[in-house]
């Protein structure tokens, strides 16, 4: 049986995590650039897992769990700060947001 | 297990593709739960069910709804879908795509040239032998990502805090 070799792997979380980079280039809108973040922290994830299922070992499933962790955290903080700019600016354009007066 | 592998990661691919260009917030939200959820199979194809499970349970279960409970909070409509037909013209993808081009071929250059790669045996490693690393080898990790956990939910609820609240306690 012709298996997955490693390379290939880490090129597919490479693809994964280029894709989400253009998707937080290109976009306006927070709640797509914070989809874009989730997407390049999973092809970290995939990154991880495939080194560890390469080795045999556990360590990049639980490098995958910490990694699962962040973003949880991340994104209910990144989400309750996107209420607050829409509550603010009545938009959810980032550059409503550049003018920090405090 | 390799044509299940290559299956899935090209649905990935091509999810994750409409999730960055719909205009739509809801088609791009079900794309990317198509895409994590393609990403289980993956991973389950390589060998580690314990983290396909948490994928769909944690990231497809509990991150998505977040998104579709704050997306319904906004009530975004048309005029948000009309918003971004304006924003989101396709001669703006030209730039951050040859951006992600060559850092792509930088990657495979580093890959393909490094060395030590080789063929993944897709052995699975279950979830006895990961309980038993993360809480032996990785137990200060455990420890602090309760913290990292702990903090993000006292920022979350402070964040969340409607307007009238914050006027009374200023």
């Amino acid at each position: 049986m012709a298996s997955v070799s490693m390379e290939q792997g880490l090129i597919l979380a490479g693809v994964l995590f280029a894709l989400g980079l253009i998707g937080v280039l290109v976009r306006r809108n927070i709640i797509f650039i914070l989809m874009s973040i989730e997407i390049m922290l999973n092809a970290s994830g995939l990154a991880f897992v495939v080194a560890g299922s390469h080795q045999g070992a556990a360590d990049g499933q639980v490098m995958f769990i910490f990694i699962l962790t962040m973003a949880a955290a991340e994104v209910a903080v990144g989400l309750a700060l996107v209420l607050q700019l829409y509550h603010r600016f009545k938009t959810l354009d980032v550059d409503a947001a550049s003018r920090m007066r405090g | 297990m390799t044509v299940v592998f290559w299956i899935s990661a090209v649905i990935t691919v091509i999810s994750t593709v409409m999730v960055i260009t719909r205009r739509n917030i809801v088609h791009a939200l079900l794309y990317l739960i198509v895409s994590l959820l393609a990403m289980a199979v993956i991973f389950f194809s390589l060998g580690a069910p314990f983290v396909a499970a948490l994928e769909v349970i944690v990231y497809a279960g509990a991150i998505m709804v977040l998104f579709i409970f704050v997306v319904m909070m906004l009530n975004l409509g048309e005029r948000s879908t009309q918003q971004e037909r304006r924003w989101l013209r396709p001669q703006m993808m030209i730039g951050p795509a040859i951006l992600a081009a060559i850092l792509m071929i930088e990657l495979g250059y580093a890959i393909f040239t490094g060395g030590s790669g080789g063929p993944i045996t897709g052995e699975p490693v279950g979830a006895k032998q990961v309980g038993i690393s993360l809480f032996d080898t990785y137990l200060l990790g455990v420890e602090l990502a309760s913290m990292l956990l702990l903090a993000g939910l006292v920022g979350a609820y402070h964040l969340g805090r409607s307007d009238r609240s914050e006027e009374e306690g200023s």
